[in-house]
């Protein structure tokens, strides 16, 4: 098996914009290839790459493979897919890194078996095997309840998918702008099999993305009726945080679905989550117990969410919610 | 219209725990269901075939026991079920159940909808569905909440991040479902009692004749090197009194940590 020894990040981008994910993987990615003695790298399908390279250099990336074509525009699976399986097969990286977002969760898993490689799902924390040449992925399963590091030994790339906010965004300063290297896929010859019609971004009174958020504020039935979400709302907007929301609540039609974190809804990484009069089932945990720090506010000491939290407060949230705005102002005024 | 449903049997997940002694998984006793989001896949289905006619197939692989599961979808309405299922299937990661499932899926006839759920809630990786569209070579979309049948195309809403996208996918296509779909139906007493007499064919190599070398432990490039118990948190506070003095306490601790 011979290799480029390169380590990739697939540098998505939407409607121009390189997701944020992307500079927490080349940051995390500069780590392993020292560590490797590999060379850090970027994939950017796009229409027209050019000006998105600087940044991705800024994080870390000695090269970035562009890839042009009016049909990357926007992501398509079978465009993508085709366009990154061939780079892959032509360079054989020997790791290629995508965000766990919902393109890279489509992406990495057709491009895994066009190219004959694992993958690794929904990464919480990479390492590097120098003896053995193998990248250490581990990541949640059942639901949070245990941690599994998975391996590659004998297949080449090896790749995973990994969740936002896990790991830390260094921007370099000074860097001196690296290699672009233009990549020709042809795609005429791809069947076009799907269109995509319509995006809608729902604009909602928090527009900020749950998976990418630093900070959730999240309310829970203690929240009490549908207007006392007002609170939660506040404290979000005061800490620029996304607002999240337990099932209990989505289900009771206090908030939408887009809000939901858990099992059945979103699973999110933030560096702080602050549970607001939720009680901490095992549904609710499995989407948000990976977090960096967990402060919980509820009025019942023996809440279960208690037992996660790093940051336990006891009382009700309706006196507790609007304090911790009133002294964050405070605190940002000064 | 003929649409096929993967469905995987998996332990209730809120009753698995980790011994935190030999880092085994505690499964002894703990029942097994259908994956909850591969009900929200088969009531698409069923929904699709209420519209349009056809039949619904549900498939699944694993060990024997998995014909539970199936009979559970039958008797929710499914038409026929077929049990993927070999010692030689075994320790299959994505890839290779990926591979094993679409063997079986190219051998039904006529399909022109497969779906699946969003993830599995034990693996929890999504990729199966991804991983066999691809084996089939039929066009794929993530994050199904709605499907409209439109000629010889399908129009699909699909859940993004921060709202939703409307696809046009030509048939045969491939979708994973989200939970906000819908929810599954009762079961009739009539189908439950059907269920349990149904002939449930059992395919495996013989059936199959995959590659060797592309299923089960052989067939799968990732493996799992350890298993371990979630860290769990040792500084923990508990804080009660004033809204404002905990809060103020809170506030100076965040601040400590660098994290405000
Ligand atoms: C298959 C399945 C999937 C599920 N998926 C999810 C999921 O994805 N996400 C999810 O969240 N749930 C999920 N659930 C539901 C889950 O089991 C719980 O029912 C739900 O999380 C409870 O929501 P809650 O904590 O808001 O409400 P409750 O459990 O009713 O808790 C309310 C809490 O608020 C506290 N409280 C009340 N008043 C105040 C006050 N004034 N001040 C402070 N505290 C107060 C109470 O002490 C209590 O602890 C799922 C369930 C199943 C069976
Ligand atoms: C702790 C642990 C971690 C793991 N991590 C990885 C990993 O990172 N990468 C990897 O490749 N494998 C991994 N595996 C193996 C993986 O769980 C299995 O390959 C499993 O058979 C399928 O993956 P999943 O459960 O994640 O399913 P998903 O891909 O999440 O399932 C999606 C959908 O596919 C369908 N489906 C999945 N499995 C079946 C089935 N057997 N029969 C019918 N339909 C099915 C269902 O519709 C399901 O909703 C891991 C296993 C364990 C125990």
């Amino acid at each position: 098996m011979s290799t480029t020894k390169e380590l990739w990040v697939f540098a998505e981008q939407r409607e121009g914009k390189i997701a944020g994910v992307v500079q927490e993987l080349l940051s995390q990615g500069q780590i392993l290839a020292d560590k490797a003695g590999f060379t850090l790298a970027a994939v950017l399908p796009s229409a027209d790459g050019a000006g998105l390279c600087q940044e991705l250099y800024n994080f870390g990336a000695k090269k970035v493979y562009t890839i042009d074509d009016p049909k990357l525009a926007d992501y398509q699976n079978d465009y993508y897919s085709r366009a990154v399986a061939q780079l892959i097969n032509e360079k054989k990286p020997e790791i290629v890194l995508y965000g766990a977002t919902t393109i890279g969760r489509s992406l990495a898993p057709t491009v895994a078996v066009m190219v004959d490689a694992g993958l690794t799902a929904d990464c919480t924390e990479l390492d590097f095997d120098v003896e053995a040449g193998n990248l250490l992925q581990t990541r949640p399963a059942f639901g949070g309840n245990i941690m599994a590091t998975i391996i590659c030994p004998d297949h080449r790339p090896q790749m995973s998918t990994v969740r936002s906010n896990v790991f830390k965004k260094t921007k370099l300063s000074d860097r001196e702008a690296g290699e672009q290297i233009p990549y020709e896929v042809d795609l005429s010859g791809v069947p076009e099999r799907m269109r995509r019609l319509e995006s809608v971004h729902e604009a909602d009174n928090n527009s900020i993305d749950l998976n990418a958020a630093q900070f959730i504020v999240s309310g829970g039935r203690g929240v009490g009726k549908p207007e006392n979400f007002k609170v939660i709302y506040d404290l979000a907007s005061e800490l620029g945080a996304a607002v999240g929301a337990s099932r209990a609540t989505v289900d009771a039609g206090w908030i939408s679905h887009h809000h939901q974190v858990g099992q059945t809804g979103k699973t999110v990484c933030p560096v702080i989550y602050i549970a607001c009069g939720i009680s901490g089932a095992i549904q609710h945990l499995a989407g948000m117990q990976s977090s960096d720090m967990i402060i919980a506010i509820n009025k019942d000491p023996d809440a279960p969410i208690f037992d996660i939290a790093d940051y336990g407060l006891i009382g009700d949230l309706h006196q507790i919610v609007p304090e911790f705005q009133k002294q964050i102002a405070a605190a940002k005024a000064s | 219209m003929n649409i096929v449903v993967c469905i995987k049997q998996v332990p209730d997940s809120d009753k698995v725990t980790i011994d935190r002694e030999t880092n085994r998984l505690n499964r002894a006793g703990v029942p097994s269901i259908i994956n909850p989001f591969d009900e929200n896949a088969l009531e698409m289905a069923l929904q699709l075939k209420d519209l349009h006619g056809g039949k619904v197939i549900v498939i699944s692989m694993g060990p024997s026991q998995a014909d539970e599961a199936l009979r559970t979808a039958l008797s929710h309405g499914a038409d026929e079920a077929i049990l993927v299922s070999d010692r030689k299937f075994g320790g299959a990661d994505t890839w290779a159940t990926s591979y094993t499932l679409s063997l079986a899926i190219k051998k039904i006839e006529g399909v022109d909808l497969v779906l699946f759920g969003k993830q599995a809630i034990d693996g929890d990786t999504a990729q199966v569905g991804p991983g066999v569209a691809h084996f089939l070579d039929i066009p794929m979309l993530t994050y199904a909440k709605a499907v409209e049948v439109t000629g010889d195309t399908f129009k699909v809403d699909k859940v993004t991040e921060d709202g939703y996208e409307i696809w046009d996918i030509d048939k045969p296509a491939a979708l994973t479902v989200v939970k906000e779909a819908n929810q599954l139906r009762m079961p009739s007493l009539k189908k439950k009692m059907a269920a349990k007499k149904a002939e449930i064919p059992c395919w495996g190599v013989e059936e199959l004749q995959p590659v060797e070398e592309n299923i089960g432990l052989a067939g799968s490039p990732t493996k799992v090197s350890k298993v371990f118990a979630p860290p769990v948190k040792l500084n923990k506070e508990i804080l009660s009194g004033e809204p404002s003095e905990m809060i103020a306490e809170l506030i100076k601790k965040l601040k400590e940590q660098h994290v405000l």
